[in-house]
């Protein structure tokens, strides 16, 4: 993920007021990603996400002499970002009971974890085999809402807890619990399943690829 | 006071984001040193947090930047020059 830039935001953002208004492609390019992921995770569905992401970005073009500088840049395009995706569910009068709101962090459920006697590592190259991509954005979709939003954020987006919780309008303690209750429900659901995924042992004393 | 395997998977979370306080993180890695149930839950969810950050695992739709910057192109256009 790219690294957010204040100085090289700062600059750009008082030069496009300015007109050089191409620079704005260059500005918004790094919070791309973000945008999309939170609003697929909102809105649940590729097209209308993409469609929102494109008039999130249009918003903050339009917008872009209000930014006030008291947060960072990528904090208030993904707050944008959420208004416009909370926005399409309400006109949708979505009947989902998992919109962002819903929910509390009150709820009881089964924090616990898969329990294993042992773990063999499932490697990063394993991502060549297309089956495990699509089993973690599975088990990822099938979060509750207000898990999901901060799963994509802190895990998925890299960002910290303080630009999270800013961006999804909730205080750092309730990013840290849900995150944490998110991680406890995918370790359950995808555990037992990855460890298809691990290297098969070789050879008697376990080395071998 | 000697924590239980419970207690330990409360923290689990914030043990893999360092947030955890020293004491506390000390009781757990003296936990760890001996459950192996702990210790497999502790790597198995690390490792679902490490594979989930993988890029390979969302990427945008194929042209997404493309129609995103074509599309902010024409309204820069018509966006006359700023006041």
């Amino acid at each position: 993920m790219a690294q957010a830039n204040p100085e090289f935001e700062a600059d750009c953002i008082r030069r496009i007021l300015a007109g050089e208004k191409q620079l704005f492609h260059a500005l918004i390019e790094p919070c791309e990603r973000p945008i999309y992921f939170l609003l697929m995770s909102l809105l649940r569905n590729e097209a209308e996400a993409e469609d929102a992401a494109q008039d999130t970005v249009i918003k903050v073009y339009r917008n872009l002499q209000n930014f006030r500088g008291d947060s960072q840049f990528r904090t208030w395009v993904l707050s944008i970002a959420r208004n416009e995706g909370l926005g399409r569910l309400r006109k949708a009068a979505s009947r989902r009971e998992d919109s962002l709101d819903a929910g509390t962090d009150e709820q009881t459920g089964d924090y616990t974890p898969a329990i294993l006697t042992s773990w063999k590592e499932v490697p990063s190259t394993a991502l060549e085999q297309k089956e495990l991509g699509a089993l973690l954005r599975q088990a990822i979709d099938g979060l509750p809402a207000i898990y999901r939003n901060v799963v994509l954020l802190r895990d998925i987006e890299e960002m910290d807890v303080r630009e999270t919780a800013a961006a999804l309008g909730v205080t750092e303690g309730a990013v840290k619990v849900r995150l944490h209750r998110a991680r406890a429900l995918l370790q359950k659901e995808l555990a037992p399943r990855l460890k298809a995924f691990a290297p098969k042992r070789k050879g008697l004393f376990g080395w071998g690829a | 006071m000697r924590i239980d395997c419970k207690h330990v998977w409360e923290h689990i979370s914030g043990y893999i984001d360092g947030e955890v306080d020293a004491a506390l993180r000390a009781e757990i890695d003296k936990h760890l040193e001996t459950c192996e149930i702990c210790s497999a839950v502790l790597d198995s969810t690390r490792n679902v947090v490490v594979l989930m950050a993988d890029d390979r695992v969302f990427e945008l739709p194929a042209g997404f930047s493309e129609r995103l910057h074509a599309r902010l192109e024409k309204e820069l256009e018509l966006s006359g020059p700023s006041s």
